[in-house]
């Protein structure tokens, strides 16, 4: 691109621009070098702070890491799924570590739920409940947040900033708050996914109620409909697929966030899998693993064909729904 | 309105059909769909035990540890002597340093002490043979015994005999225990406690206004050093908040965050051409690459952190692995997407001058992709600022971890607030930070 200026014959006039074409991709390039050094240069200052910062050296403790995953490894191949369907273990000694039946959820006398489905479904369950229960209350809300049906006055001011405190509130925070009043169990879990719901869902859904198409709820207002009535009968036909495909696509980032929070204190599969990787209990780890991996692509294929069928691929807008 | 004769009516609905005669999933699909929502979550209520264990909730610990996070308490033991001398016994988390004069607690002449609750009419005359309680001005005087304290009779509901001790309850401003041989007082106050020193710095007492002063004052504390690295030498260092530990900690979780976002947006770029169809015409490496995103896209965060701090040890590296995997497999999977969509003219321009196949993914294809690209990573990066909160408290270390130990004591909740509000104004800073470079990039309200 700058080979232009080989040519010469150029009028007065064109040799200005040329110059002035020069001078700006000079400019831009010096920017552009400058962004990325300091880019480079934040991220190795970070990366060094993090390794200073960090119990472990970075590089002392790789072959730790290696041997780690090396020896990181159940007796025998069956194993893993003799502690993913609770069945009996031949190494069993009393201890824990191969103890696969003891937390076997009996439904009659022969028929159980293995402990680590049991511990999965509580998990799932809990992103389900806390989806619904946030969904709902965002979709009461996000019609107070919209600007086309409330107007840009304290209303929705008020409905907005609640919902972003609700979005970045630390989850671990409530979750904690609650453990200390419940004990620990799944409704800590609940409650800190459904908060965090309500303010993610609520900003996606307001942002769909803006879109909407205006014309159905300029009709009703012609024959005298109420606010409620218009927004029952012009604005929800018409947000509520682009909302049911929001809701599942928030239900599959839900599974991942009630495991995390049962990890530091909501019970189901997430704190299972603490305990058993902190003890060095390879099979069941690797039997959770496998677990939590086929269902949670599971939950993201069934979704994503859900959606697909809603709305068509519109509604893969990934970055945009993950926040 | 006039009724329409049988044979209009009919005629109305054979011609349309599609609103006349609707599938009955269609007419009653949102009562089924209701109805079946609400049966689950019945379901759910009986499945987790809610019933039992909101009935078995600590719900008067819970307004406590909530009051904790704007207000602080004071918990001297006043302890009687066998000389009838009343003294307070400060535990170590004591607010105040030794011998300090405190306006709620005064020690009298003849060895009595006097807390007052807010008010004059509000307030304990403790003597180690009687303790009188004024509760609006009224006396109740509560009779000390050698094993016991026994309320008067007929004493308002704010004064409670509980078997050997008698519980003064006088609001917000604080509750006391009267027992045999002390007087447990528990103060309150709005606000947090020695949030800018602790008792045991020589600044202790200096509000935020003579803290300007001193930092302006010529007249050196410590000889050593200026008066503004002294005061702020004295509050980072402060012990009942440590101000600069958080900050670290906040630091730590922030650059967590960052370098994770940032390595996994360099190896999935490279990556993403590889996968998108458009680019690499080779059907197995496509797939191959697709499989792998959606394999560690799909391996939760939780598992990759737990995995690297067996590793590594805790602190920011489990963390910057876990977003860094779980974030490569995301952002590639995005990524790949956008390169699939690109408008394929300019790559054809490209191609009909000559160029090498790198030139033309530069000049084709890059410049079409960037702002796309740069906003999904800016997108990750916030919310990868919570998610590495999370993350640091299942053992990655940073606020999260800071956080949970702050919890799990019960008795930090105003420490817990102090440190919601840091990351709320972290989260909120991010926030507009990464929408104004991203609407520099593709435009205002294009996001």
């Amino acid at each position: 691109m700058a080979d232009i200026g080989h040519q010469s014959g150029l009028s007065p006039a064109g040799e200005t621009i040329l110059r002035h074409y020069r001078s700006q991709v000079m400019t831009r390039r010096v920017y552009s070098v400058i962004a990325v050094l300091g880019i480079i240069i934040a991220l190795f200052a970070a990366m060094s702070y993090a390794n200073a910062a960090n119990s472990g050296k970075f590089f002392e403790r790789l072959p730790y890491m290696f041997d780690f995953i090396k020896n990181f490894l159940p007796r025998d191949p069956f194993e893993i799924f003799r502690a993913m369907f609770g069945l009996e273990s031949p190494f069993f000694d009393g201890s824990a570590k191969y103890d696969y039946t003891s937390s076997n959820i009996y439904l009659t006398d022969s028929f159980y739920i293995p402990n680590f489905v049991y511990q999965l479904l509580v998990t799932v369950n809990i992103a389900v409940v806390s989806t619904i229960i946030g969904g709902s209350l965002a979709f009461v809300l996000c019609f107070f947040a919209a600007t086309n049906l409330v107007g840009a006055g304290p209303v929705r001011w008020v409905v907005r900033r609640i919902m972003e405190i609700f979005r970045a509130f630390p989850e671990i925070v409530v979750a904690g708050l609650l453990t200390a009043v419940l004990s620990i169990g799944p409704i800590a879990a609940i409650a800190a996914v459904s908060l965090h719901t309500i303010g993610a869902l609520g900003k996606l859904f307001f942002e769909v109620v803006e879109n909407a198409d205006m014309k159905p709820d300029e009709g009703l207002k012609s024959v005298g409909a109420s606010w409620l009535e218009r927004v029952r009968f012009a604005i929800v036909p018409q947000v509520m697929p682009n909302f049911v495909s929001y809701a599942l696509l928030r239900t599959e980032i839900n599974v991942r966030a009630s495991t995390i929070i049962g990890a530091v204190g909501g019970g189901g599969i997430g704190e299972v899998f603490r305990l058993s990787i902190g003890r060095d209990y390879a099979a069941q780890t690797y039997a959770i693993i496998i677990l939590l991996l086929v269902t949670i692509i599971a939950i993201d294929q069934f979704s994503g064909w859900l959606r697909r069928r809603l709305v068509g691929d519109q509604s893969f807008d990934f970055g945009k729904a993950s926040v | 309105m006039s009724a329409i004769s049988a044979a209009e009516r009919a005629r109305l609905e054979n011609k349309f059909p599609e609103v006349f005669k609707t599938s009955f999933f269609k007419r009653h699909g949102l009562v089924f769909g209701i109805a079946l929502t609400l049966a689950y979550l019945v379901f759910c209520w009986f499945f987790f035990n809610v019933g039992p264990a909101l009935s078995n909730g600590k719900w008067d610990r819970a307004s406590i540890y909530v009051q904790d996070w704007f207000s602080w308490r004071a918990q001297p033991r006043l302890r009687f002597g066998e000389d009838g001398v009343v003294t307070p016994q400060w535990s170590s988390r004591a607010q105040y340093p030794a011998n300090a004069t405190i306006d709620w607690l005064t020690p009298n002449a003849d060895g009595s002490m006097t807390v007052t609750f807010g008010s004059q009419a509000d307030r304990l005359d403790i003597t180690t043979q009687q303790v009188d309680v004024y509760l609006n001005g009224e006396v109740w005087p509560v009779t000390i015994t050698a094993d016991a304290a026994l309320a008067p009779e007929g004493a308002p509901a704010a004064i409670q005999q509980d078997r050997q001790k008698v519980v003064v309850d006088f609001g917000f401003e604080g509750q006391a225990e009267i027992r045999a041989n002390q007087v447990a007082v528990q103060r309150r106050f709005f606000g947090w406690a020695n949030f800018l020193y602790d008792p045991k710095s020589p600044l202790w007492g200096h509000d935020l206004f003579s803290t300007i002063g001193l930092i302006l004052s010529g007249d050196r504390i410590n000889p050593e050093m200026s008066n503004a690295s002294y005061v702020l030498d004295q509050w980072l260092n402060n012990q009942a908040w440590q101000h600069g530990d958080i900050l670290v900690k906040l630091l730590q979780t922030l650059v967590m965050a960052f370098v994770g976002t940032l390595l996994a947006t360099l190896l999935a770029f490279p990556l993403a051409f590889i996968a998108a169809r458009t680019i690499t015409p080779n059907r197995a490496a496509n797939w191959g690459m697709k499989r792998f995103f959606d394999f560690i896209r799909s391996v939760d965060m939780l598992i990759w952190a737990l995995f690297f701090t067996r590793g590594f040890g805790p602190g920011p590296i489990p963390g910057i692995a876990a977003i860094f995997l779980t974030d490569t497999g995301a952002l590639g999977k995005v990524y790949a997407e956008a390169l699939e969509n690109v408008d394929d003219k300019q790559r054809e321009g490209m191609k009909s001058v000559g160029a090498s196949p790198a030139a033309v993914n530069r000049y084709g294809v890059v410049p079409q992709v960037a702002p796309v690209f740069v906003s999904q990573s800016l997108y990750f990066w916030e919310s990868n600022t919570r998610s590495a909160t999370v993350i640091g408290a299942v053992g990655a270390g940073g606020i999260g971890l800071k956080l949970l130990e702050a919890m799990g004591t019960n008795s930090d909740w105003d420490k817990v607030a102090y440190m919601v509000l840091l990351i709320l104004f972290v989260v909120f800073l991010f926030d507009n930070l990464s929408n104004a470079i991203r609407s520099r990039l593709i435009g205002p309200g294009a996001h």
